[in-house]
């Protein structure tokens, strides 16, 4: 069947240019005399033919682009108003099933895609020290960098990204938030709550569909026996951080501990990934003690006076290599450094700390990617933000790869082998297919500098290196 | 055979003389002169390696973090981009001193030069744009919009395409130079680092570090006609990162520098097979022809050397040590 139809457009600038990147056949007919006359002045005019037998595209369009142009020419056909409008009709409906039909195998779906981020009011306490920023938008920063950067790409491929934010307070249940994002479509989540809230939503029927991504929960349960089809890791484990650690003090041979542990669970938590650490990589927790004083103000008048004479009677104890701090909420570890008894460094969760991304990393092309961020949210980029780049750049890789923003697709191919990412590692990242952890070198860093990057040399892997860091298939209870 | 000892020392020491001069005036005579540069990227500066001793003859100090480097085509002066200073800095290799900058844009990573040395086109990873620089009038002619994070730069012999590959969009981008436009983009590997067209412009082969693969582009079709792995016995292949590309210029056969690996692969551009892989040293990048194409040098940025290839025999020769590492590298005749 042969279906010539002329028609005449008077529509915006922009919307031409949109047809003109969609349709490489459209032909600009200047030659051809107009058949309408033109009635809207302040547009320019347009005229194009449309040979249903050679539709040809530059690039397939996306169906949203044509739900753009069908518009275009509604309104086209309304302005006009004229006897053939139902000619112009009855050829456009044609013309777009048919356009239809040889979409239909390629983008049967928009490519634009929506991605959630639920995330807990910081209600954390004031830093220990007055250069640490109190950070407001963490995991919202980083998240806005990823869709930045998917949405340069999306130039390019005819994909969008977009960001809607949650942000809920510690005391509120966190499922209204998760059923709001849903009830607008959004099929992809960045999840930045503690472990129990995030398998809250994860357990929801609602959230079986969906693709979570956990950008702030580093407990090994989650990645051992807690483990969730729909649910993926971008932020690393404790685990892997102290596994980190602890190949680095191997090749420094600094193999005798003394382990200090703070009040909360999660500090006796990041102790416990400490010991295993500790078996693994051949080091021995020669002392091990409890800080149990309180808090108290963050910052007070004279307070050194007091750290000074408290922090030297608590590290007198016998002969080790170095003090291991486990403090994750801050509280005291800062502290420690240069006030111990006997002349020694302190590591952990503050001195040389393990961490998956720090303003001080600038190898492997992170510097730019630090200025861009830098640059936006006048601060530097923390592990979280990263976690939530990674969330986000993960999914404009697999859509891009796939041509596809159903949650299925996106999740079998960032499961599969062919999946990789660059990250400023220095070395591709990918998802471990029995606990959808993601799999990265963590780096060993200083207040200033970064000390090292482990995997340290020497350590082997049956597979990859990377995965000596954190739970390893045969240890891990989640089977794919 | 027996010679009395006096008489063999005399004749044996009589032969090496004249062997000596023999060889020196075959030297003298038969050598191609030329010169390679090298920019040290912790050192801030461009080590000058004469193409017949193989030695350091010279060191010039250079603006912060001097990375990629291009020679013009009079081969009169190069170009460097100093990429903490954010600018392109012009060496007259004559003089051997620093005689303009020229603007960049921000941290010009690399550069090319066009046809006729009128313009100069760079990579502004910084700001997702490639420059384009009026080498006379040193100003800058205009800007153009690529992906995140712009590296790889390979104008076609005929000057008609620019191929820009952007880092972390994962593209090459086929810009017109006639009209600056970009007019196509190829989806390749994660993290393309190179550009580097066959001298006959009917290719452009595109390295994608961290995907660990060479997409092979047809200039006009823009379809990738072949996706080269790489694979060596003993090393994971996160570690094989393919960056610098050069081809002969019969187009026959291709040198791949592979980063960490630290080899080079040697490609027969016919079947695109791996021919061999020669050891070089560590975390080896950018890769330069002599003029006769009968050596391959290589800048190695942890061991801080340069290694000499030869391409007859396909044997490392030689390694050279140069600045502190060390990034791009050219060769003039």
């Amino acid at each position: 069947m042969r279906l010539p139809v002329e028609v005449m457009l008077s529509c915006t600038e922009r919307l031409q240019h949109l047809i003109r990147q969609c349709v490489s056949t459209v032909t600009l007919i200047d030659s051809l005399k107009p058949t309408h006359e033109i009635s809207d002045q302040t547009t320019r005019d347009f005229y194009w033919t449309y040979n249903t037998h050679g539709i040809k595209f530059a690039k397939m369009p996306t169906l949203n682009c044509f739900m753009k142009i069908g518009r275009c020419f509604e309104k086209a056909v309304v302005q006009k108003n004229k006897k053939d409008e139902s000619d112009i009709m009855s050829a456009l409906l044609t013309t777009f099933l048919l356009a239809l039909i040889y979409l239909e195998p390629l983008h049967a779906e928009p490519l634009e895609i929506p991605i959630g981020l639920i995330t807990e009011e910081q209600g954390d306490h004031i830093p220990l020290s007055l250069l640490q920023p109190v950070i407001e938008d963490v995991g919202e920063a980083g998240a806005l960098q990823g869709i930045q950067d998917n949405n340069t790409t999306g130039r390019f491929t005819g994909q969008s990204f977009t960001l809607s934010v949650e942000k809920v307070k510690a005391d509120e249940p966190v499922i209204q938030a998760f059923r709001k994002l849903h009830q607008q479509g959004i099929r992809v989540f960045l999840v930045n709550l503690p472990a129990e809230k995030l398998l809250q939503i994860a357990d929801q029927t609602d959230a079986k569909s969906s693709l979570l991504f956990n950008i702030g929960a580093t407990n090994d349960n989650l990645r051992q026996h807690e483990c969730r089809a729909n649910l993926f890791h971008t932020i690393p484990s404790r685990a892997m951080l102290t596994d980190a650690l602890a190949q680095y003090l191997a090749w420094k041979r600094w193999t005798e501990w003394f382990l200090v542990i703070g009040r909360h669970p999660r500090d006796k938590a990041y102790a416990e990934a400490l010991k295993r650490a500790a078996k693994r990589f051949g080091h021995k927790i020669v002392e091990q003690k409890q800080w149990t004083f309180e808090p108290g103000a963050r910052r007070t008048d004279s307070g050194h006076n007091r750290e000074q004479q408290v922090v030297n009677e608590f590290s007198q104890v016998s002969d080790y290599d170095i003090l291991i701090v486990a403090d994750e909420s801050n509280e005291f570890g800062e502290f420690l450094t240069y006030r111990t008894y006997r002349p020694r460094p302190v590591g952990g969760t503050q001195g040389l700390s393990p961490a998956a991304w720090s303003g001080v990393h600038e190898q492997w092309g992170a510097t730019q990617f630090q200025r861009r961020f830098n640059e936006q949210h006048g601060r530097w980029m923390t592990d979280r933000d990263f976690s939530a780049w990674l969330a986000v750049r993960s999914i404009g890789e697999a859509a891009t790869r796939t041509s596809s923003s159903q949650v299925n697709k996106l999740k079998t191919y960032m499961q599969s082998p062919e999946f990789n990412l660059a990250a400023f590692k220095g070395r591709p990242v990918s998802y471990r297919d029995w606990s959808n952890q993601l799999r990265q070198p963590l780096l060993i860093t200083s207040a200033k500098l970064m000390i090292s990057v482990s995997p340290q040399p020497g350590f082997l892997h049956q597979f990859t290196t990377l995965d000596t860091l954190g739970y390893d298939r045969p240890e891990s209870r989640c089977k794919k | 055979m027996l010679i009395k000892s006096s008489k063999c020392r005399f004749s044996t020491g009589f032969l090496r003389a004249l062997i000596g001069s023999l060889v020196l005036a075959s030297l003298s005579t038969t050598a191609t002169a030329y010169t390679i540069y090298v920019s040290s990227e912790k050192d801030n500066k461009i080590s000058v390696i004469d193409g017949d001793s193989l030695k350091v003859i010279d060191e010039v100090a250079v603006g912060e973090r001097p990375r990629g480097i291009a020679l013009s085509k009079d081969g009169k002066t190069l170009y460097v981009c100093t990429s903490d200073a954010d600018h392109i800095e012009v060496l007259d290799l004559k003089t051997m001193k620093i005689t303009h900058t020229l603007p960049s844009g921000p941290d010009p990573e690399l550069l090319v030069i066009g046809p006729q040395d009128k313009y100069l086109y760079a990579a502004n990873e910084d700001d997702n744009m490639v420059t384009m620089v009026d080498i006379e009038k040193r100003s800058k002619v205009t800007e153009i919009q690529v992906g995140v994070e712009p590296e790889g730069m390979g104008i076609s012999p005929d000057g008609k395409w620019l191929v820009n590959t952007s880092e972390t969009t994962n593209m090459a981008h086929f810009i017109n130079l006639q009209n600056m436009k970009v007019e196509d983009n190829v989806l390749v590997d994660q993290r393309p680092r190179v550009a580097q067209f066959s001298n006959d412009g009917k290719q452009v082969w595109v390295s994608s570090e961290i995907g660990g693969t060479v997409s092979v582009i047809d200039t006009e079709s823009r379809k990738i006609l072949k996706k080269i792995q790489f694979e060596i016995p003993g090393i994971h292949k996160d570690l094989i990162q393919p960056v610098g590309i050069q081809i002969t210029d019969d187009g026959k056969q291709a040198f791949v520098a592979l980063g960490p690996a630290a080899r080079v692969a040697v490609i027969d551009t016919s079947s695109y097979e791996v021919e061999k892989y020669l050891l070089v040293g560590q975390r080896v990048w950018n890769l330069a022809f002599s003029p006769d194409e009968k050596f391959v040098f290589t800048t190695n940025g942890v061991s801080n050397d340069i290694s000499v290839i030869d391409v007859g025999r396909l044997k490392v020769k030689k390694s050279i040590r140069v600045g502190r590492l060390p990034w791009g590298i050219v060769v003039r005749e």
